[in-house]
């Protein structure tokens, strides 16, 4: 019961959140109300006994990458986003045709799993043993993830500067 | 004891919120916030799933989500600041020429 209440909690937190994020029209409202889907669903993955996932929630997620979008945010001075007749249109035709597959895709979830239970902590999710994973069955994937986030990095270095930059850097 | 499907309903409920932003919104950033709000509708489905299954891959594989978001923001940010610094926008409507 109590895991049912507090599971409640952080869904309505989280939906909340997510529907804030399509209302507001400044960015950095939606990228608050980001943070708070983020913290809930940190939330979440506790109840599911997975520590280790909720820690980089919190970490990774909610702490690098949205601090990330709020610098952009701050950096760029984005205003209030404009209405235009092309926004119009996806309101109209966006948001009803996403209810009708939400509710398709809600209905036949609830049909045909409705009876199995989510054994809370019967899943010990220690860092150790996910490391043991990630470092033995999970090593190739992992080692090309180093790769790609070395190319990431060099090509958001490369994007980002200013293009006088780039032409100073090609005449060395 | 909470059941497997709740997490599912949650977690289509935090994508259809991400899809619906994707269509509606105009702002390049919030536009990029809704793929993240998908990528973590994503996640929890994989961890519900590990919690059911017992198996600990689930987790691995949300690790393996968010590394690659984390790539993802720092390559997209970079090309939002590039584009507002060619164009002056962040109008997704005015960004309409492959060109800078």
């Amino acid at each position: 019961m109590l895991h049912l209440t507090l599971f409640l909690a952080f869904a309505v937190v989280a939906v909340a959140g997510a529907v804030n994020l399509l209302a507001q029209r400044h960015p950095i409202n939606s990228a608050l109300s980001l943070i708070a889907v983020m913290a809930a669903l940190a939330g979440e993955y506790l109840l599911l006994g997975a520590e280790f996932v909720a820690a980089i929630q919190v970490i990774v997620y909610a702490g690098a990458i949205m601090v990330l979008f709020v610098f952009v945010i701050m950096l760029l001075n984005a205003g209030v986003e404009e209405r235009t007749n092309g926004s119009r249109v996806a309101i109209v035709f966006g948001i009803p045709g996403m209810l009708i597959g939400g509710v398709l895709v809600a209905w036949a979830v609830l049909r045909s799993s409705g009876g199995e239970q989510v054994a809370i902590g019967a899943l010990p999710g220690p860092p150790a043993e996910i490391a043991n994973l990630l470092f033995h069955e999970f090593l190739l994937p992992f080692e090309i993830t180093s790769i790609l986030i070395l190319i990431a990095i060099m090509g958001a270095v490369v994007l980002a500067s200013k293009p006088q930059a780039v032409q100073k850097r090609k005449e060395h | 004891m909470v059941p497997l499907s709740y997490y599912l309903v949650l977690s289509g409920i935090l994508f259809a919120c991400g899809v619906t932003g994707f269509l509606i919104k105009r702002n390049i950033i919030t536009i990029f916030m809704s793929i993240e709000l998908m990528l973590n509708g994503v996640n929890l489905s994989f961890v519900a799933f590990a919690a059911h299954w017992h198996a600990l891959a689930g987790q691995v594989f949300v690790f393996f989500v968010m590394v690659v978001a984390a790539a993802e923001s720092a390559v997209g940010l970079a090309i939002i600041i590039a584009v507002f610094r060619a164009r002056e926008t962040l109008n997704a409507d005015q960004l309409n020429l492959l060109k800078l």
